[in-house]
């Protein structure tokens, strides 16, 4: 098992904050774009995923998780597994309640 | 390790002495307490300030069984009696439950436990304190100002459109008791995560440490859900907005089902912090290992997991779909599977142990048995068809009030006896302490069994007035409140008179193997003159009968 | 996982030794412990507010199945524009921010107050558009229970030409669409200005010298939180502005 403090205190440079920052920016470019094109139903899945692409980059290197200790990356990861639990278990009641109704 | 219970002999109480520094008397004044950072200090303010509030609720519920004593509605109006019994829960529940094991006995014990000199953020331990104050301050002000009568569930419409109490204060108070419940639970993990002495690794880990590392998980991940609850509640009170209003197409089940997305755990939060206690009880008086340690630890965890996949239970007749409720009927019944491996291993630690009946232990006793009929009603409970024929009756309500006070207050009060003697470094008295167990135990019975029956019958709760035939059941219950209030104001009277009049306990009085009870009580504000290395398992008892000196530590 | 973190075998002590700087606090070890658990409880927080906002856009996910059409025409009437303005400008405040930190760690006590202000300036930037459309809202009628009317989404939208009007009670449901973008927009802005008033403390604390002698936890830790209100803008702005863009 290797030590969670083997990246202690990993100093993150303005290079990579530069290319997150620019990437970033490109991506809300990108997402408004794609919304002026009509693509039915992938319009919000694609908006979404970019949504979570970029999220994923904050998370990532603005927050440093990727230089983070393996607990730290399961914190983030326990979060999104509740609020997971939390749409998909309320989308059971919702899904349903009208089934056999129409 | 041996399965056998080894035979440890009770110190001499004659000999042992007050330590000359301690965390009681390193400084002096109010502000040396209100500006502390000392977590045993926060865990006495806390004790003082929850046993407040315990009485404030537990007045609310002599009111309610008084009123209950005769069929129809005399001794208040209905409206009255409304807001006795939604004051009754909301105190009881929020104020008490919820923070009773961890912010007394837990702010106390995690960090000697897992022999740390503090938790990892003393100054947010002593915030939480203030917020919790706060909350119940708002809680109370609401009260005096005029009560609530949305019961303790805040339910929406009605908590939204349909009153004119205030509703918003309590909110708001609710809301900030959670932020201390929250601040609670995110102290406690990190200082589980990143305190722990040499040598304490997870398994070596007390049981009490992992039944709070489950419950401050729940804390920091279903409170926030109840935050946000409230928060749409009160913007819908005050501006007006639409989430939860028909009238403008909100759904008023969604508010359910986000409330109930944290109280369903908050059961959780409340009964795994005594779960803890329970272990570290029946270990130390059984004089044995607790029983498959391992399994006892992650059923913790699981209780912990599985909570927050059930929570719709307590929705079935509200009129969620029917395909979702069977989804989370079965998945109820998975949290009996954790709860059950608990009971039955704390029987098969008893099994063969060298059992002593000290007062914690017949709290214990109490707790296994009445949580068990709690947990099992729970069942009753969790399957559809009987839901509907019980839920709303007093069924439901003596069932969590089984696993609420049989169990959780059963396990508070086993707690502070337990670890009386550290906190005060003095002892109960042991027979009046006795008696007081068994006042609770008899009285409790007396209040709750009744209301089984009375539910089963089919008296529905929350109602001031109900049919002369379920009279008799209701006098036998007030009686048994009468009996079970009794019993809790014998320990308020006797720890009280304990603190100047009682024994000397010395560092050890129970030959329990905890680190807290290797060092002094009550303890240095440091806990340890120097950070322990730990180099044996949880309840190692021939450990503890081989270490070759265990006096008291001295100092100064 | 971490079971050998701070749980180390004796030999890892004797670094206590080695290092005692003031800012580290009596019940602490080691400064790394310090910052490791300071870091880790900042994002427990973290998670809080996941699960707080989470309840939010659950209700989100819900509504806008339940009421589509009143989905659409009210995010119809928000201006993609400013909302892609704000989030390039939020954007940019979490760069700042990132490299407000980068200049805490390498001890550069100018750079530091400069890429504070930066953030501060964006920040207000980011709520000063946010009150204009709030102040569009109002003038519009837009804003259930204060001041709501239905007139807009009975009758066609001039900026899209295409969308039929609402019936009536369809026309009622877009009261939940703005409750929501009021709760949630309204929620991202409250902890916008709590951050801001936090960067002012920083900022007064920076030109006094603090971060800038090796503890930097205060500022990661706020970082941490101003780049977590920027993930919720990120989710906030497709939700509410695009996604239902066509109908």
């Amino acid at each position: 098992m290797s030590e969670p403090t083997a990246n202690p205190h990993h100093v993150v440079g303005p290079k990579v904050y530069l290319a997150i920052g620019g990437t970033l920016l490109l991506l809300t470019g990108a997402t408004t774009a794609i919304s002026f094109v009509e693509l039915g139903v992938f319009n919000a899945v694609v908006a979404l995923a970019i949504a979570v692409i970029k999220a994923m980059l904050v998370v990532l290197f603005f927050m440093h998780i990727r230089y983070s200790s393996k607990l730290l990356k399961l914190t983030v990861a326990a979060g999104f597994f509740t609020f997971l639990v939390l749409i998909s278990m309320v989308m059971t009641d919702y899904i349903s309640r009208a089934w056999g109704l129409w | 390790m041996s399965t056998a219970s080894t035979i440890v002999k009770l110190p001499p109480q004659e000999g042992a002495t007050l330590p000359k520094k301690s965390y009681l008397n390193s400084e002096y004044g109010l502000k040396s307490w209100l500006l502390t950072g000392d977590h045993k200090r926060i865990a006495i303010l806390y004790l003082i300030s929850i046993t407040f509030m315990f009485f404030v609720g537990g007045a609310m519920a002599g009111l309610i069984r008084l009123e209950l004593l005769t069929p129809q509605s005399d001794l208040m109006a209905t409206d009255t009696y409304n807001k006795v019994f939604s004051m009754h829960g909301i105190v009881m529940v929020f104020l008490f439950l919820v923070p009773s094991v961890p912010a007394t006995i837990g702010n106390f014990l995690i960090p000697i436990m897992i022999g740390a000199k503090d938790l990892a953020f003393p100054k947010i331990n002593l915030l939480s304190w203030y917020l919790y104050l706060a909350g119940a301050a708002f809680t109370i002000a609401a009260m005096v100002l005029g009560g609530v009568d949305t019961g303790w569930t805040f339910t929406t419409p009605l908590s939204t459109h349909y009153l004119n109490t205030h509703v918003v204060t309590a909110g708001l108070g609710i809301f900030i008791a959670g932020f201390s419940s929250i601040f609670t639970g995110l102290n406690f993990i990190v200082t589980i995560h990143r305190m722990r002495a040499p040598g304490m690794t997870w398994f070596r880990l007390p049981l009490f440490i992992w039944s709070h590392y489950a419950a401050s998980i729940l804390m920091v991940l279903g409170t926030p859900v109840l935050a946000i609850s409230l928060v749409l509640v009160i913007l819908e009170r005050t501006i007006g907005i639409g989430i939860f209003d028909p009238t403008k197409g909100g759904d008023p089940l969604l508010f359910q089902h986000l409330f109930w997305f944290y109280s369903h755990p908050a059961v959780y939060i409340m009964i795994l912090p005594g779960m803890g206690v329970i272990s570290e009880v029946i270990s130390t008086f059984s004089r044995k290992r607790v029983f498959g340690y391992t399994a006892v630890a992650f059923s913790s965890v699981a209780i912990a997991v599985f909570g927050f996949f059930v929570w719709e239970h307590h929705m079935f007749i509200m009129g969620v779909s029917n395909y979702s409720a069977l989804v989370f009927s079965l998945l109820t019944m998975l949290v009996a599977v954790p709860t059950a491996i608990k009971i039955f291993n704390w029987s098969a630690t008893l099994y063969k142990g060298s059992i002593t009946f000290e007062t914690p232990m017949l709290y214990a006793f109490g707790f296994l048995g009445l949580v068990t009929i709690g947990g099992m009603t729970g069942v009753f409970l969790g399957s559809m068809g009987m839901d509907i024929h019980l839920t709303e009756t007093y069924f439901i309500v003596a069932h969590f009030h089984f696993v609420m006070v049989g169990g959780m207050l059963m396990a508070y009060l086993s707690g502070i006896h337990f670890w009386w003697p550290k906190m005060t470094g003095r002892m109960y008295p042991e027979q009046v302490s006795k008696l007081a167990a068994l006042t609770t135990f008899i009285g409790f019975i007396l209040t709750f069994f009744p209301q089984f029956i009375l539910g089963y019958l089919g008296m529905p709760r929350r109602y001031a007035a109900y049919p002369p035939e379920f009279q008799v059941l209701n006098v036998l219950s007030t009686a048994g409140a009468t009996v079970l209030g009794i019993g809790y104001l014998l320990p308020m009277l006797y720890m009280t008179w304990s603190l100047k009049y009682g024994k000397i306990a010395g560092a050890n009085p129970w030959q329990a193997t905890g680190l807290e009870w290797q060092i002094q009580s009550p303890p240095l504000t440091e806990n340890f003159l120097e950070t322990p290395i730990v180099d044996h398992e949880a309840y190692d008892y021939e450990w503890l009968a081989n270490k070759t000196q265990h006096e008291v530590q001295t100092v100064g | 996982m971490d079971s050998q973190a701070i749980a180390t075998s004796p030999e890892h002590t004797p670094s206590v030794e080695h290092a005692h700087p003031p800012y580290l606090r009596h019940h602490f070890e080691t400064v790394e412990q310090q910052r490791e658990a300071s870091s880790f409880g900042m994002w427990l927080f973290l998670l809080t507010e996941i699960m707080f906002f989470g309840g939010m856009f659950a209700a989100y996910l819900i509504y806008r199945n339940w009421y589509y059409p009143a989905f659409v025409a009210g995010s119809h009437q928000l201006s993609i524009v400013l909302g892609t303005i704000n989030t390039a400008v939020l954007i940019g405040s979490s760069f700042t921010m990132a490299m407000a930190v980068y200049s805490a760690e390498t001890r550069n006590r100018k750079a530091l107050i400069t890429y504070l202000l930066l953030t501060i300036t964006l920040g207000l930037v980011f709520l000063g558009i946010k009150s204009d459309e709030y102040h569009e809202k109002w003038e519009k009628h837009h804003v259930p229970g204060l001041n709501f009317s239905v007139h807009d989404f009975v009758n066609v939208n001039p900026a899209y030409p295409d969308d039929k009007p609402l019936p009536l009670d369809m026309a009622e449901k877009t009261q939940v669409y703005f409750s929501l973008y009021f709760a949630m927009t309204g929620m991202h802005a409250l902890h916008m200005i709590i951050g801001i008033s936090i960067l002012i403390i920083l900022v007064i604390k920076a030109y006094g010298g603090s971060y800038t002698d090796g503890h930097v936890s205060t500022i990661e830790n706020f970082g941490l939180y101003w780049h977590f209100v920027d993930i919720v803008w990120i989710f906030l702005f497709p939700l509410l502005y695009l996604i239902s863009r066509h109908q």
